[in-house]
């Protein structure tokens, strides 16, 4: 009698520098599939995990926030191939999570639809939002957009793929470099994602992906004096205590709690615009 | 001089004796020739004075709060002086705006905002605002006049740069207010409330220009509140707001202290909040504000780096450099206070600049001749005496010019520190005076990595002839304004702010549009 193969299972990592390191502290939290007895063992991350991941943020910020505006379109177009070509595997995932099919379907195609719509983005809103300044001087003097460097999220636990996605897009296609939570409840489509963003050609340290609890983790998200920005996606994380702590070195808080990543709402270069800064540059003008 | 310099003309030939002022000097203070003759600056560089008449500047003896578009003596029954800093005499009682007084400014800008003004087709309130700015050209000179006595700044500023742009900003935003789709196409747009706008007393006027503008042409209506020691341009510009017929409420003017700041900083019924200052005070709005659907724009001190490269050109450099520090008493937030010079130009730079630093004359404010005014108040001036001193106890070597200073009144000589530590002090703290750190670099790499070792970002200053070099060095700069072959303008057109802890936000252009408008999909 032949037995049924036994399935092989996987260890849910978390993503730094380019690296799928297990948490530094050591610790783990259960995740229970809901649609079968699958269960993980996540990364409980430590604040010291997130300091490294910061740390590798910074280190290739001036590489990414240098590439061209063609490249970053490309390697985020890249990153929906990889996610088209690994559908059925996100699927299931996410049915795990609780979703039915359909569902679960929705909410992998609107993730590579989001994509591709923001790496299309990736060489326009600058030609959109900059300006040349018709100063009443002899100079010439123009504005133009530069990204705010490194950037912490909290991803929406509501969504664990299309919510992350759409998050971790909009940051990096203006040359900012992110760390990102990844959903608390629904942890395991967002650390598969990050070997979607591993075979795409993002650089090490573009994007790295903690998994962990928001209790322990987002006042450090918040104060660390080497991020830049701040992103909430989910309005109980938008809390006044975040936003004091952000004050510290007059980071930057970005609230996005009241975006409903599932209606069309996604489609704006608003998102990319929210972590640019404008510079403007004054040249004389004579002989 | 003995020799004479030859010029051809188609007639005849004439003898031109070399203008020394003029002369470019490029052998190094080191080997400085002998029998070359030196200007002495103390005194071969006078000048008649030439102070402006003060007289038809109208002061009252006593302001009122500027709420809903009257007078009203101030609920605290309180009211402060405000003294000329190059004088130390009163020139005028202020009130003091308690809570009380901050929630009757906002009631009043609310009811404005629900009634008239926000019902008000954009191309008439328009027309309110292009009033505002006609009325500000027309009494320019009397507002020159009372910028200058009450902040310490020199008339030669504030009729060229202060006044003229302050109106230049209604003049620009007035227009921006029936056009705004234009600016964000496909969005919904619309305008916020009441806002809370706090200035400083570096710009008085400018500033609040910088503020009230933008805010109107985006249909909100305003509090105000101008900086305790210079009061006294926005009650002029609250009367203008006034004679220009602006419905009642729609600018609320309440003068007060660091509490009437507070008060407007927290006060629920204000939807936005815009501050310009010091970054500790920057810090602590933001920490107010959290929690609450407030939006905030900051824009905070600064420490900005000026880099003059070898192939820079020196005599323009030094210019800049002068211009950079000395601008306004240094009191600019995007002053150039760390100067990076590249070694093998150092010693001609120091030449030149000490040189140039000579001839600034040091004064009354009121003198057309004046180059650098009045410290804005005794404060100020003790801060930026306890980092000179501090500065000298350090050892550090010091240039400062032996002009003579009123005996009553403020005031700060003009001051170069060089070869200071980066970690030193004076190279890392916003000292908000006429004072310079210089610095040395040798490579490129050097100078980028020395000019962004700081918490602010707000402006940089690049002095060099390569065009491919200025792209280089100011895509690398982490600063909100870079001044290439330049430093210290300003403009309407041209959107300002900061990175880092400078602030963030932008004024000025289309991109100040943005904070005062709530924009949807």
């Amino acid at each position: 009698m032949q037995t049924e193969r036994l399935k092989v299972n996987k260890t849910y990592k978390i993503y730094i520098d380019g690296k799928f390191p297990r948490t530094e502290s050591g610790r783990y939290f259960l995740f229970k599939s809901k649609n079968s007895d699958d269960v993980a063992n996540v990364c409980h991350c430590s604040r010291k995990d997130f300091r490294d991941a910061v740390t590798a943020a910074r280190g290739v910020f001036p590489k990414w926030s240098k590439a061209t505006a063609y490249n970053r379109g490309q390697i985020i177009y890249r990153i929906a191939e990889m996610l088209e070509g690994r559908k059925d595997q996100f699927i299931a995932e996410i049915e795990q999570c609780g979703y039915t099919k359909e569902q679960a379907q929705k909410e992998v195609f609107k993730s590579i639809d989001s994509l591709i719509y923001i790496a299309g983005w990736s060489d326009k809103y600058q030609q959109v939002y900059s300006s040349v300044n018709p100063v009443s001087t002899s100079h010439f003097n123009f504005s133009i957009l530069e990204p705010m460097g490194v950037v912490s999220a909290i991803a929406p636990n509501k969504s664990p793929l299309l919510g992350l996605v759409t998050t971790i897009a909009n940051i990096i296609v203006g040359g900012n470099t992110v760390v990102i939570l990844a959903s608390e409840e629904m942890p395991l489509p967002a650390v598969t994602f990050t070997e979607v963003l591993h075979s795409s050609d993002v650089p090490a340290g573009v994007v790295n992906l903690l998994t962990g609890y928001r209790s322990e983790l987002a006042s450090q998200f918040a104060s660390h004096m080497d991020v830049n920005a701040l992103v909430l996606t989910d309005a109980d994380a938008a809390n006044g205590a975040l936003q004091k702590s952000c004050a510290e070195n007059v980071k930057r808080f970005i609230n996005w709690s009241k975006i409903d990543w599932s209606n069309g709402s996604i489609c704006s270069p608003n998102f990319i615009m929210d972590l640019q800064e404008v510079k403007t540059t004054w040249h004389p003008i004579g002989i | 001089m003995k020799k004479k310099i030859k010029i051809k003309s188609s007639k005849k030939i004439i003898t031109v004796k070399p203008n020394l002022a003029n002369k470019i000097e490029f052998t190094t203070p080191a080997n400085l020739p002998k029998d070359v003759p030196q200007i002495l600056f103390e005194t071969d560089w006078t000048y008649a004075p030439a102070p402006e008449a003060t007289d038809h500047a109208k002061i009252n003896k006593k302001y009122d709060l500027f709420i809903n578009g009257k007078w009203q003596e101030p609920k605290t029954k309180k009211y402060f002086e405000t003294v000329n800093p190059a004088t130390e005499k009163v020139l005028s009682e202020v009130a003091l705006a308690g809570k009380e007084d901050v929630n009757l400014a906002v009631q009043s800008a609310r009811k404005a905002y629900e009634g008239e003004w926000s019902k008000m087709p954009a191309s008439e309130r328009a027309k309110y605002i292009f009033r505002i700015a006609r009325i500000m050209q027309e009494r320019a000179r009397e507002l020159s006049v009372i910028e200058c006595m009450d902040g310490g700044k020199t008339i030669r500023e504030s009729r060229t740069v202060d006044i003229p742009l302050a109106a230049a900003h209604f003049f620009y935003y007035a227009g921006w207010a029936d056009k705004l789709n234009y600016a964000f196409p496909n969005q919904k747009i619309s305008s916020i409330g009441v806002v809370g706008q706090i200035i400083p007393w570096n710009f008085p006027l400018l500033m609040a220009a910088w503020k009230i503008a933008p805010a109107l042409a985006t249909g909100n209506t305003v509090v105000l509140k101008p900086a305790e020691t210079t009061p006294l341009t926005a009650l002029k510009l609250a009367e203008i707001c006034k004679d220009a017929g602006l419905p009642g409420g729609v600018v609320n003017i309440i003068t007060g202290d660091g509490s009437t700041g507070a008060a407007i900083v927290e006060h629920p019924e204000i939807q936005k909040i815009a501050f310009t200052g010091s970054t500790d005070v920057g810090k602590i709005i933001q920490r107010t504000i959290s929690g609450t659907d407030k939006k905030l724009t900051l824009e905070l001190g600064g420490k900005s780096a000026h880099i003059i490269f070898e192939d820079a050109p020196i005599d323009q450099a030094v210019e800049g450099i002068i211009n950079g520090i000395f601008f306004n008493q240094g009191h600019v937030c995007c002053a150039g206070s760390r100067l990076y010079v590249q070694e093998s130009v150092a010693k001609i730079v120091y030449k030149k600049l000490q040189d140039r630093m000579k001839t600034l004359i040091v004064g009354d404010p009121l003198d057309k001749n004046t180059d650098i005014g009045a410290i804005n108040s005794k404060m100020q001036k003790d801060k930026i005496e306890d980092f000179i001193s501090g500065a000298k106890k350090d050892g550090l070597e010091i240039f400062q010019t032996s002009c003579r200073l009123p005996k009553q009144g403020y005031w700060v000589q003009p001051t170069l520190f060089m070869n200071v530590a980066q970690s030193h002090k004076i190279s890392t703290e916003e000292i908000f005076g006429p004072v310079l750190a210089i610095q040395t670099f040798r490579t490129v790499e050097e100078v980028i990595e020395k000019a962004n070792n700081t918490p602010y970002g707000l402006a940089a200053g690049v002095w060099t002839d390569k065009g491919s070099k200025i792209f280089h060095i100011s895509q690398q700069l982490r600063a909100g304004v870079v001044w290439a072959n330049t430093y210290n303008k300003f403009d309407p057109t041209s959107p300002f702010g900061g990175f880092k802890e400078s602030g963030f936000g932008r004024e000025g252009g289309k991109h100040g549009l943005s904070p005062y408008l709530q924009l949807g999909m």
